[in-house]
């Protein structure tokens, strides 16, 4: 009979973890993200040389001279003020359609109460997903076929894209509304259009709200951009005089663009400051 | 009984129609009025896609997405522009990685020596506030009007989507980086600090270890939306999957147009995927 080993004073050295073993998960993950990287660098080939010669440089920095002065004439900038009204409009348009829109396309992508059978939420949910898949500038360059230039065609794109957006949000705000309400209403025989409008609606109402004036401020971003396809706004002016290398309106233009984006961000910041006080 | 009924008489009969009707009725009407201004705004003249002009040609090309193209020369491009779009969006988001970080750690409050004796030192103070003003002049350019910029400079090609991936990228992880270092619990990387360590050890050990889950998971989920804009940029020309669908639509070669699109949706819900299943595997 052997006696057992007394314990050791102190817990055994050990060598740190080996840099990469088979069962480590997270460094299969770090290696696949260094070769993803790696082959990514490696097929672009990107024009570093052309992009950090003294010649690149150069020419970059004649770019960016060209942009001062800014074009400030009057009558310039009363067309930049036109074009930011219009920006707007196509935002707070876009918003209101795609906010009527979602709530119509979120009701037969609900199931409202437990002995709902939701026949269409599968396939209207497949709606919605493909509306959002799609980005504002993808669906602007599509509708411009149908709408033709200019701000009509920006303002359905952004209503496209946001109708998913808003219609997946708001069918999962229905679904978690409290059920009670309107199955009290239910069970006095009340219809159903009348049961949403005075039960399941006033009870998300103010959070149906707070996702459209979110994506209105998202809304905002997007239409100061989607012009540069030609659906109106701040930026079709914006590659129109980029195309014609109007350097100084270009600035005036991007000016505009970064106070405008500023601007929103500022507010939103301070109405969240206001509203969680 | 009797006296059931003569309370029950004494309630009010429920109204029969909506008491508020008056005031939802004026604040539509309202509501209308007030949308005048935007309809004139964006020439919202929804008759127009009606026309028969317009239907026709709507029509075509609508006619001409089926069937979608599908020939082999083809689908190996629409593979090989797919492949150029996570590229760009990959190496953007390196880039904007390797930019993003060292102006974290130069703005990060926590990693200040002279905050932990009460205030901020004047120096250290106005160098924070000057990088957080770069962080939101980069974050605030969209990547859209980087990437005409630079496709003015360097030319068509991806160079210019990754530059302004990058670029915007860098300033929207940086403000973050230092939002999640700041929220969590600091008082590992104080006690490192007090206790006479540099700042960058009291960050390896202290800050990173606790937010490296938060970081990786909002890296992740950065990298699928630079997909996502990845394949805008290409419509201004910084190549890819977008460039490709910009030429097919102005050429209207519907088809062609078709099977881009249902790539493209079907690599966004890949990256969507993958995306959340790493952010999964994190928590």
């Amino acid at each position: 009979m052997t006696t057992p080993r007394p314990a050791a004073a102190n817990a055994p050295y050990r060598l740190p973890p080996p840099l990469f073993s088979a069962r480590c998960k997270a460094c299969w993950f770090v290696a696949a993200v260094l070769a993803l990287v790696a082959a990514s660098f490696w097929t672009l080939q990107l024009q570093w040389g052309q992009f950090l010669s003294l010649d690149a440089l150069l020419s970059m920095a004649r770019f960016a001279g060209e942009f001062f002065p800014p074009d400030t004439s009057p009558a310039f900038l009363r067309k930049v003020l036109v074009g930011t009204w219009e920006t707007l409009a196509m935002s707070a348009l876009g918003t209101a359609l795609a906010a009527a829109a979602g709530l119509l396309l979120a009701l037969p992508a609900s199931r409202l109460h437990d002995g709902d059978a939701a026949r269409a939420r599968a396939p209207t949910r497949l709606l919605l997903n493909a509306l959002r898949a799609i980005p504002e500038l993808v669906w602007a360059a599509l509708l411009l076929i149908a709408a033709g230039l200019g701000p009509f065609a920006g303002t359905l794109a952004l209503a496209a894209h946001t109708t998913g957006v808003l219609g997946r949000l708001f069918a999962e705000s229905l679904e978690n509304a409290p059920p009670g309400p309107a199955a009290a209403l239910r069970a006095q025989g009340v219809g159903n259009v009348r049961l949403f409008l005075y039960a399941t609606l006033p009870q998300v109402l103010p959070q149906l709200m707070s996702y459209t004036l979110y994506r209105w401020e998202n809304n905002i971003r997007a239409a100061a951009v989607l012009g540069v396809v030609g659906a109106g706004g701040l930026g079709q002016l914006l590659s129109f005089h980029m195309g014609l290398f109007h350097m100084g309106k270009t600035a005036t233009i991007l000016g505009a663009m970064l106070l405008l984006v500023a601007l929103v961000d500022a507010l939103s910041y301070g109405a969240r400051r206001w509203l969680t006080r | 009984m009797n006296g059931a009924t003569a309370s029950a008489t004494r309630l009010r009969a429920p109204p029969s129609h909506d008491p508020a009707w008056l005031g939802r009725v004026f604040w539509a009407g309202a509501a209308l009025v007030l949308l005048w201004p935007l309809l004139v705004a964006t020439e919202f003249k929804p008759w127009l896609l009606f026309e028969a002009a317009n239907l026709k040609v709507t029509g075509q090309f609508l006619a001409s997405f089926l069937p979608p193209a599908h020939s082999a020369e083809f689908l190996v491009m629409v593979a090989r522009e797919t492949w150029r779009t996570v590229a760009i969006a990959t190496a953007g988001m390196t880039l904007a990685l390797l930019l993003a970080l060292p102006l974290t750690l130069l703005s990060t409050r926590v990693l200040s020596i002279s905050a932990l004796s009460g205030r901020m030192a004047r120096g250290p103070f106005w160098l924070r506030q000057a990088v957080r003003g770069l962080l939101i002049v980069l974050r605030s350019v969209p990547e859209l009007v980087w990437a005409l910029v630079f496709v003015r400079v360097v030319g068509l090609g991806p160079t210019a989507g990754v530059l302004a991936i990058a670029l915007t990228y860098g300033g929207m992880l940086g403000k973050v980086y230092g939002e999640i270092l700041e929220s969590g619990e600091t008082h590992a990387t104080e006690t490192l600090l007090r206790n006479g360590s540099s700042r960058l050890q009291a960050f390896f050990w202290g800050l990173l270890p606790q937010n490296a889950g938060e970081l990786t998971s909002y890296t992740v989920y950065r990298w699928e939306c630079a997909i996502r804009s990845s394949v805008v940029l290409g419509f201004v020309g910084a190549g890819g999957l977008g460039q490709q669908m910009d030429n097919s639509m102005k050429m209207f070669h519907g088809g062609e147009v078709f099977t881009m699109l249902a790539v493209f949706v079907a690599l966004v819900a890949l990256a969507d995927h993958v995306s959340a299943q790493l952010r999964r595997a994190l928590a």
